[in-house]
């Protein structure tokens, strides 16, 4: 990616890490990939009540070059996963996605055909957010726990330390237990 | 082409045939007749067309719509849309659940106003059930509040879109705070902010909550003021008028022609709408006017909502006075549903130290006191009810135009085939009318003043 | 095709209202109150007769045996033997009631006496109107529809299809809802063609607003209008296979995932019809 990613492990990665992480956290544009239902909760979040403009994200960008988070907002129908994948494609590392809704969490009511069972199958997801649709409160938690992970994102080397550790420690999760706060990491 | 051919306005000016095409020399102030010429010669070859994709993912399309353009320039020369990037099955999911459990279905079609959907569709039922006329005079009322309640959440789901696509996001945010009352409201009396699953066959399934009427009447105080101040910024800005006037042109005979309803054709001049002329749900018993421009274009449509907003407000006022009028009698004197025990839903939710659930006198009553009741819960929960075979059509006026449900049932508990016809399905065809041999940023406010919803379009 | 639909013994023992030809109508006369149920049908016709309906119901072909949709040797539901026939298709006899009668008269006024020939059957059930037309005369008999003053069906709202599997020889109906905002009337037209031939003529020549609703009928079931400029995919990906919407397509869904459990899709599940 850039600079940051070639800097060698130790107190300066460290530093790098956190001013990174800080200021990625506190302005992520989001793509407008409105789809559905939840797209028109998406439109309400960046509405004056609960306001997506104090996290700096209303500024939501259209073209996905300049996007960092893609909210999947609503059902991804057959033909439109094609058009998905390539959006997010397109959009440039360091990238999320949050899944909101049922719909594109897992498919949601509609078990069929038509719908996508799950986003992902075609992009890999961050947060799956529940509901049908999520409250604007809902996606604002979901977007402060993503803001959560970005902030505690690890470059370079202890990317990809942290990337291993990670996936280690889900391996070993079974479905009854919950994974602790601290591991709940990217 | 040899010179003698093709006369030159300029002295010294010449145009040769080469390998890469045409090329002209210019020498003098003739470049106007040069454009002309090459115009009248549709030189394709030389690049003046191309085909832009405003792809599904696009801010300005209210949704995956999909638009081709070929371009001269500025000029749209012609514009497919293509729709179907949202299809979701919804009418074939529907003969795979009873004909209650269909009512959470549809409603996700029109999500911007999704207690039409349900009504449509269940005045279809109510028709296939021919228990028209014996649906509950409170639950029709309360139909018709949320109906007109949802009228006013759709049309600024329209009109503050429509600001953000122009530029202009304080008439969002305007549009957006206004909406949220009219949400609040709806989760209020129905539990959801969207995709309710409220109105139901026989009735709506709850009554209203206590504190509602107070709340109805509160939204009616402030919000007429709160949409006039939406109006000041908008109504009479030269950068929107500018925009919206004389754009998007679809005169009454183009209306007929494609099959166009609601604000679309209330804007070409004819008062047609289903409220008055083919009254469901006690419309008839309502005082209120149809606005009415002849426009034709997209700023008489955006006039028309508004008008609608308010009208519908004045609608709403008078339900709360029937409403209040009626008092609190209960669910036995003044019931939401329909008392046919085999139609009729018969679970009443109520919340209990442990959350919602059916309410403790319904329990009393089908374990202790009525084994009928008993039997018809259980029936009805598992099974639903069984509808007459035959086909129905019932079309209500949505806030988009006609929004028809065809339903044909076979006599069983599930629906045979359920159609809903979306009014925006058939206004989307009216894109190429509108803005064939207009300009590009036309295109903007052409397709927001039709205000397509495309889950109803695609379903 | 109303007429209760007689189940099992005592399923569905509620009120039987008469069907055909009911009061309940649109527009006018909806603003004058409750209607009251209309007198029943006293005719001496013998067709009405019990033991006549009784015959008529057994010749129609069984579409559905047993219930909760179990079969074999698991079904314990001692509704095994169950047999629901097809609901015989009725044609409502003259005189239809409100304004139907007048569009009849009028629409064989334009056809110059055609009306039989047209139109094969006639259903005016739960205030609605619906003629079966023959399908090679359907362009013609919507421009009348559509032209002449008595009838003015100016609006198209749309085309839907429905798949009869069980009707062989008419598996495919094409439904067409037409309005008419100069005397408030509606109308419905049906059209049938058969599953080895599933062409219908198109409407887009007299009503160009079907024409998207015409490509969703193709898509969805596969009714192939002829006339129509660009019969191609609207809904579906351009290059799906099949016709999502036809009785014989599977829903498609999978099967629900719980700790412990697998539901199956919704079209395999147990179901009550």
């Amino acid at each position: 990616m850039g600079l940051e990613e070639k800097l060698p492990s130790g107190v300066l990665l460290t530093s790098v890490e956190k001013v990174a992480g800080w200021a990625r956290a506190r302005s992520v544009w989001p793509a407008t990939f409105g789809l559905a239902c939840c797209a028109i909760e998406l439109f309400q979040t960046g509405g004056p009540r609960h306001d997506l403009a104090r996290f700096g994200m209303e500024r939501a960008s259209a073209t996905p070059r300049q996007a960092d988070l893609m909210i999947v907002a609503g059902r991804v129908s057959q033909k439109m996963a094609p058009v998905l994948r390539q959006i997010y494609d397109q959009m440039s590392e360091p990238k999320w996605v949050i899944s909101m809704g049922v719909c594109a969490s897992s498919g949601g009511m509609f078990n069929n055909y038509a719908i996508v069972q799950g986003v992902d199958h075609i992009v890999p997801v961050d947060i799956y957010l529940p509901g049908c649709p999520p409250r604007p409160e809902m996606l604002m938690d979901s977007i402060l726990k993503l803001h959560d992970r970005i902030m505690n994102m690890k470059l370079g080397k202890n990317r990809d330390r942290q990337i291993t550790e990670l996936e280690e420690a889900r391996l070993g999760l079974t479905p009854l237990r919950l994974a602790a706060p601290e591991e709940a990491q990217l | 082409m040899t010179q003698a051919q093709t006369p030159h306005a300029a002295a010294g000016a010449s145009d040769a045939e080469t390998t890469e095409g045409r090329v002209y020399t210019v020498s003098g102030e003739d470049w106007d007749e040069i454009v002309a010429a090459a115009n009248e010669a549709r030189d394709f070859e030389s690049g003046e067309r191309i085909v832009v994709n405003m792809g599904p993912q696009h801010p300005s399309t209210h949704g995956v719509l999909r638009l081709v353009l070929t371009l001269e320039g500025e000029t749209v020369a012609e514009v497919r849309p293509a729709i179907g990037y949202l299809h979701t099955g919804i009418e074939k999911n529907m003969e795979y659940r009873t004909w209650t459990q269909g009512v959470t279905f549809c409603t996700r079609a029109d999500y911007l106003a999704p207690l039409h959907n349900e009504a449509a569709y269940c005045l279809a039922v109510e028709r296939l059930l021919g228990i028209e006329d014996k649906i509950p005079e409170r639950a029709q009322i309360i139909r018709v509040l949320l109906l007109e309640l949802n009228r006013i959440t759709s049309h600024l789901g329209g009109i503050a879109p429509l600001g953000l696509e122009l530029g202009a996001t304080t008439m969002y945010t305007q549009g957006a705070r206004l909406r949220e009352r009219g949400l609040d409201l709806l989760e209020l009396i129905t539990g959801l902010r969207m995709n309710h699953a409220y109105i139901r066959p026989g009735g709506v399934v709850q009554d209203l909550p206590p504190g509602a009427l107070e709340a109805v009447r509160a939204f009616l105080d402030t919000a007429p003021g709160l949409l006039q101040e939406l109006r000041r910024l908008v109504d009479a800005n030269p950068i929107f008028v500018g925009r919206n006037k004389g754009v998007a042109y679809l005169d009454l005979a183009a209306c007929m022609a494609l099959g166009v309803t609601g604000p679309m054709l209330r804007a070409a001049g004819l008062p047609w709408d289903l409220r008055k002329s083919q009254p469901y749900c006690g419309y008839e018993t309502y005082e209120f006017d149809v606005p009415v421009t002849d426009s034709c274009d997209a700023y008489g449509r955006y006039e028309i909502r508004v008008a609608e907003i308010e009208q519908s407000m004045r609608i709403i006022g008078q339900c709360l006075d029937r409403l209040a009028a009626r008092g609190s009698a209960g669910p036995d004197k003044d019931p939401v549903m329909i008392r046919d025990a085999k139609i009729g839903w018969p679970a009443s939710l109520s919340l209990g130290p442990d959350g919602l659930g059916p309410s403790p006198e319904h329990i009393k009553h089908i374990m202790g006191q009525s084994m009928e009741a008993l039997i018809h819960h259980f029936k009805l929960i598992t099974e639903g009810f069984r509808v007459p075979a035959g086909q129905a059509y019932a079309a209500i006026e949505a806030p988009r135009g006609e929004l028809g449900a065809h339903v044909v049932s076979d006599g069983g508990t599930r629906p045979y085939r359920v159609h809903l016809r979306d009014p925006s399905f058939n206004h989307l065809q009216s894109v190429a009318a509108m803005c064939e041999g207009g300009q590009v940023a036309d295109l903007i406010p052409a397709v927001a003043s039709i205000d397509p919803v495309m889950g109803g379009v695609d379903r | 095709m109303s007429g209760p639909d007689e189940t099992s013994p005592d399923e569905t023992g509620r009120d039987q209202t008469p069907k055909a030809g009911s009061e309940e109508t649109h527009g006018a006369q909806a603003a004058q109150g409750p209607v009251p149920p209309p007198e029943p049908a006293e005719d001496d016709d013998a067709a009405n007769l019990p033991a006549r309906r009784g015959e008529e119901r057994l010749s129609e072909p069984v579409v559905r045996t047993g219930m909760f949709g179990t079969f074999g040797s698991s079904d314990t539901s001692g509704y095994g033997r169950l047999q629901v026939r097809r609901p015989p298709p009725i044609g409502s006899p003259r005189p239809y009631g409100s304004y139907f009668d007048d569009v009849a008269d009028a629409l064989d006024t334009a056809l110059a006496g055609g009306f039989g020939d047209a139109i094969e059957r006639v259903v005016a059930d739960r205030g609605e109107l619906t003629f079966h037309v023959r399908r090679e005369r359907l362009p013609e008999v919507a421009a009348r529809l559509r032209d002449d003053p008595a009838l003015r069906f100016e609006l198209c709202t749309g085309v839907s299809g429905v798949h009869y599997p069980d009707d062989p020889g008419r598996e495919l109906h094409a439904v067409y809802h037409l309005l008419s905002i100069t005397h408030n009337r509606r109308l419905r037209l049906e059209v049938s063609a058969p599953d080895s031939d599933p062409h219908i003529l198109s409407l887009v020549g007299v009503y160009p607003a079907v024409n998207w609703h015409e490509r969703e009928t193709w898509d969805f079931f596969g009714i192939i209008f002829d006339g129509h400029p660009a019969l191609t995919r609207i809904e579906m990906p351009d290059d799906w296979k099949g016709h999502p919407q036809r009785k014989d397509y599977p829903l498609g869904g999978i099967p629900v995932e719980y700790r412990g459990a697998k539901i199956p899709a919704p079209d395999e599940r147990r179901h009550y019809s």
